[in-house]
C-alpha cells in the first residue's frame, strides 16, 4: 500500500514536469502541423542558462531569465528559421528542426563542455517537505508541482479567457478562416512558438537541477514528450495533460511491478517452458520493460484513435 | 562573383594544407583511435582522446618508438559498430597499422570480428586492435582473437575486485544493472562472485533497468527501501547512475552505493555532497593511488594532467600501460608490422606507472592487472572535479587476486 502512494506522488511530480515541456510542443504542433524536434533541446538550453544566470543572480531571478531568454531564441528560430522553411512545405520544417537538435546539441558542448555541470538544488529548498512511510518528500518536488500547476492554470487562463487566446484557439484550427478574418497569423505563430518555447524552458530550469544539467539531456527527454504529445491529441490542452499524467504514472509504477504477461493467463492453468522467444516474451518482468511503455501505448492509440485521446483532428 | 573567388581560394588553401599531411605522415607510427565523439556519449569519447593526447605527448617527448614519434589520428564511431567498421576501412585504407578503441563491447565485439577477417584476406596491410575499454567478459573468451589485445580488466575481473571490496558487515544487497550486454554482464559476474566469496550476502533484489531510457528513479528508490537492502551493487554509468544517486538522496535512502564506474568523467560532479561515505568505485587508477603507494613521479603525471587545463582527474593509468607496452613491442620488434609487435606483446611483463607487475597474458590476450577501491570522502589529497571530494583507497585487488581463467581457445596465425 505505502508503495502505491509514494508512486502515485513520484508519478504526479514527473508527469507534471513532462506536461510542462509537452505543453509547449503541443500548441506548436498543433497550429504549425509540425513536430518541432528542437523542443527538447529548447529544455536544455533552459537548463544550462538557469545555472549560468543562477551563478550571477541564485535561483529565483534565473527561473524567470532564463525561460525569458528561451522564449525569445524560439521567437528567432521563429521569424529567421522556421518562416523561411514554411514556404516549402512541411517536410523543410521538419527537416529544419531536426537540424537544429545537431546544432543545438554541438553549440551546448562548445560553450558549456562535455561534463555535466554542477547545477543543484537551491539550499532554500533543499531539505524533506514530509515523511512519507520512512522516505522523505523533497520541498523541491513539491515546488515543482506548484510551479507546474501555477503554469497550467496561466496557460488556461491566457488560452480561454483573453483575446489572445481566442485568436491561438482558433488558428488552431482554422488558420485560413482566421486570417481571412484579418488576424496576422504568421504573428500568431511566432507568438506560440516563443511561448511554447518558454515553458520548455522553464520545464528546463525546474528539471535540470532535479536531473542533471548535460549534454545528453535533450536526447533523453526528447522521444517521451512526443509520445505524450501524439497520446494525448492534436489542440487539446487537456488530452496532453491526461496523457502526461497518465505516463508519469506508467512509467514510475511500472517499474514496482514485478509481474510478467504469463503471470496474468497463469490462473488459466496456462504453463510455458522451454527456451524460446515466446517464453521469454512472456516471462519479462513489467519492471524490466516499463520505460517503453509509453511507446507501445502510443502505437496502439495510433493504430486505433489515430487523432489521440482528446484530439480535434486527425494526426 | 567575390564569393566564388573567396571559394576558390578556401579550395587553394584546403589543398595546402592537405598536401602538407602525407610527407609527415611517412616519419610517425599512426595510432588510430575510434570512440564516440558526437552524441549523447562524446563526453566519454573527447575525455578519452584528452587522455590519449596527453599520453602520447609525454612518449613522444621521451623519444617515441624507433625513433618515430606517435600520431594520433581520431575516428568518430557515434558507439554504433557499423560506424567503427567504416572506420575501421578508412585506417586500413590508410594503412594504419594499430586501432584503439575503448567504449562499448557491443562495437568492440564487431571491431574483433572484422578485424581478424580482414587481417586473414589482407596479410600484407594487416591492424591490431588495442582494446581499452570495452569490458564485457566475452571478448578474451568465447570470442577472444589473436589480433586483438585487451588492456583493461574484464567485467570477471572488475566483478571479482568489486565483491572482494564490500565491507564485511554488509548483509543485504540489491543488483541494479542496465539492460544491455554490459549491464548484464556485470549481473551475471556480481552473482557469481557473490556466492563464491560473499555467500552470507543476502540478494534482496536483482533488477535490470532500459538502458539510458529511465527519467526518473523515485519508484526504483521507492522498491530497494522496500527490499530493506543496505547496499545498491550497480554497473550503471553516465546519467543512469547519476540520477539513482540524487533520487536516493532526495527520499532519504540511506543505502550504500557499490558501483563499478562512478569514479567516469563527469560522475563526482553530479553526484557532489550525496555521495559522501557511501559511494565506493572500482577504479584502475586515482589520484591518491601514487600518494598511498609513495610513487612521487607518478602523483606528477597526474597532477600535471589536472595543471595542465583539464577539470577532471586522470584515471586512465591502463592507457599508459598499454602505449608503454606497444612501444616496447614495437622496438623489441624492430618494427611496427602488426604480427610482429604482437608476437612481441604477448606474455609481456611490465611495472605499471605506480609499480605494479602486469602481464600480458599470451592464452587470451588479456591484460593481468591490479585494481583499486575507493570511496567518495572529503580529506583526501586530491579531490575529484574540484569538488571537494575524492576517492579514500580502501583496498587493492591485486594482479594475482585478479589472475582469473579463461576459456580462450584461440587460433593462431601459422
Amino acid at each position: 500500500m505505502e508503495i502505491v502512494l509514494v508512486s502515485l506522488l513520484n508519478g504526479l511530480v514527473y508527469g507534471m514536469l513532462l506536461f510542462m515541456l509537452a505543453s509547449g510542443l503541443t500548441l506548436i504542433f498543433s497550429m504549425m502541423g509540425v513536430l518541432n524536434f528542437a523542443h527538447a533541446s529548447i529544455y536544455m538550453i533552459g537548463a544550462y542558462l538557469a545555472f549560468t544566470v543562477s551563478q550571477f543572480t541564485g535561483f529565483f531571478p534565473a527561473l524567470i531569465i532564463a525561460p525569458i531568454l528561451c522564449g525569445l531564441l524560439g521567437a528567432a528560430i521563429e521569424v529567421w528559421g522556421l518562416r523561411r522553411a514554411h514556404g516549402n512545405g512541411h517536410i523543410a520544417e521538419l527537416l529544419f528542426t531536426f537540424g537544429l537538435v545537431f546544432i543545438i546539441q554541438r553549440v551546448v558542448q562548445m560553450t558549456w563542455g562535455m561534463l555535466p555541470m554542477p547545477y543543484r538544488v537551491p539550499p532554500l529548498l533543499d531539505f524533506p517537505l514530509f515523511t512519507f512511510y520512512g522516505a522523505h518528500f523533497p520541498a523541491y518536488r513539491g515546488f515543482m508541482l506548484l510551479v507546474s500547476a501555477g503554469m497550467l492554470v496561466a496557460t488556461w487562463l491566457l488560452l480561454k479567457k483573453t483575446r489572445v487566446g481566442l485568436i491561438i484557439q482558433a488558428a488552431l484550427t482554422q488558420p485560413q478562416m482566421v486570417s481571412a478574418l484579418g488576424h496576422n497569423v504568421p504573428r500568431v505563430f511566432t507568438i506560440v512558438f516563443a511561448g511554447g518555447c518558454m515553458l520548455a524552458g522553464l520545464a528546463g530550469v525546474i528539471g535540470g537541477n532535479y536531473q542533471t544539467t548535460e549534454p545528453g539531456m535533450a536526447d533523453a527527454m526528447g522521444p517521451i514528450v512526443f509520445v505524450v504529445v501524439v497520446f494525448g491529441g492534436l489542440g487539446s490542452l487537456m488530452g496532453c495533460f491526461i496523457a502526461s499524467i497518465l505516463m508519469g504514472m506508467i512509467q514510475t509504477f511500472a517499474v514496482v511491478i514485478d509481474a510478467s504477461l504469463l503471470d496474468l493467463i497463469k490462473p488459466l492453468g496456462i504453463t510455458l517452458s522451454g527456451d524460446n522467444l515466446f517464453t521469454e516474451f512472456m516471462t519479462v518482468p513489467v519492471a524490466r520493460i516499463g520505460a517503453l511503455l509509453p511507446f507501445a501505448l502510443m502505437i496502439l492509440i495510433l493504430l486505433f484513435r489515430p487523432r489521440g485521446l482528446m484530439g480535434t483532428r486527425d494526426t | 562573383m567575390r564569393g566564388l573567388r573567396l571559394l576558390g581560394y578556401s579550395f587553394a588553401i584546403l589543398g595546402l594544407l592537405l598536401s602538407g599531411r602525407p610527407a609527415l605522415a611517412e616519419e610517425t607510427i599512426k595510432l588510430a583511435y575510434t570512440d564516440p565523439f558526437s552524441g549523447p556519449f562524446a563526453s566519454g569519447g573527447d575525455e578519452f582522446l584528452k587522455n590519449f593526447q596527453y599520453i602520447i605527448a609525454r612518449k613522444n617527448a621521451a623519444g617515441g618508438a624507433l625513433g618515430k614519434k606517435y600520431e594520433l589520428v581520431p575516428f568518430d564511431d557515434k558507439l554504433q559498430p557499423a560506424e567503427a567498421l567504416i572506420a575501421l576501412k578508412s585506417m586500413t585504407d590508410q594503412n594504419i597499422p594499430f586501432v584503439m578503441h575503448c567504449t562499448g563491447s557491443n562495437v568492440g565485439a564487431a571491431l574483433i570480428d572484422a578485424v581478424s577477417k580482414h587481417n586473414a584476406r589482407n596479410p600484407d596491410n594487416r591492424i591490431l586492435y588495442l582494446n581499452c575499454g570495452a569490458l564485457a567478459t566475452e571478448l578474451t573468451n568465447e570470442q577472444c582473437d589473436f589480433w586483438h589485445f585487451r588492456f583493461a580488466g574484464s567485467v570477471d575481473m572488475r566483478a571479482a575486485a568489486r565483491i572482494k571490496a564490500l565491507p564485511a558487515d554488509l548483509k543485504k544487497v540489491y543488483l541494479l544493472n542496465q539492460d544491455y550486454l554490459f549491464g548484464q554482464s556485470i549481473q551475471h559476474d556480481s552473482k557469481k562472485w557473490l556466492a563464491k566469496l560473499r555467500p552470507d550476502i543476502e540478494i534482496v533484489g536483482d533488477e535490470l533497468m532500459p538502458f539510458g531510457k529511465v527519467q526518473d528513479f523515485a519508484p526504483y528508490v521507492a522498491k530497494i527501501k522496500a527490499s530493506g537492502a543496505q547496499s545498491v551493487i550497480t554497473g550503471n554509468y553516465n546519467r543512469d547512475l547519476n540520477l539513482l544517486i540524487k533520487a536516493a538522496v532526495d527520499a532519504g535512502l540511506d543505502v550504500r552505493f557499490d558501483t563499478f564506474l562512478s569514479h567516469l568523467i563527469g560522475g563526482p560532479t553530479a553526484i557532489g555532497t550525496a555521495g559522501e561515505n557511501r559511494l565506493t568505485s572500482i577504479m584502475e587508477f586515482n589520484g591518491n593511488v601514487p600518494v598511498d603507494l609513495k610513487v612521487p613521479d607518478a602523483e606528477k603525471f597526474a597532477n600535471d594532467w589536472r595543471t595542465s587545463g583539464h577539470d577532471t582527474d586522470f584515471s586512465a593509468l591502463n592507457f599508459v600501460t598499454m602505449i608503454d607496452m606497444l612501444t616496447d613491442a614495437i622496438n623489441k620488434a624492430g618494427s611496427t608490422d602488426p604480427l610482429k609487435v604482437a608476437l612481441a606483446l604477448e606474455d609481456m611483463h611490465e611495472k605499471d606507472l605506480v609499480g605494479q607487475e602486469t602481464i600480458m597474458r599470451k592464452e587470451d590476450h588479456q591484460l593481468l592487472m591490479p585494481y583499486y577501491a575507493g570511496v567518495f570522502s572529503k580529506g583526501v589529497k586530491y579531490d575529484s572535479e574540484h569538488t571537494g571530494y575524492g576517492w579514500k583507497n580502501y583496498m587493492t585487488a591485486s594482479t594475482s587476486d585478479l589472475t582469473l581463467p579463461t576459456i580462450c581457445k584461440m587460433k593462431r596465425p601459422e
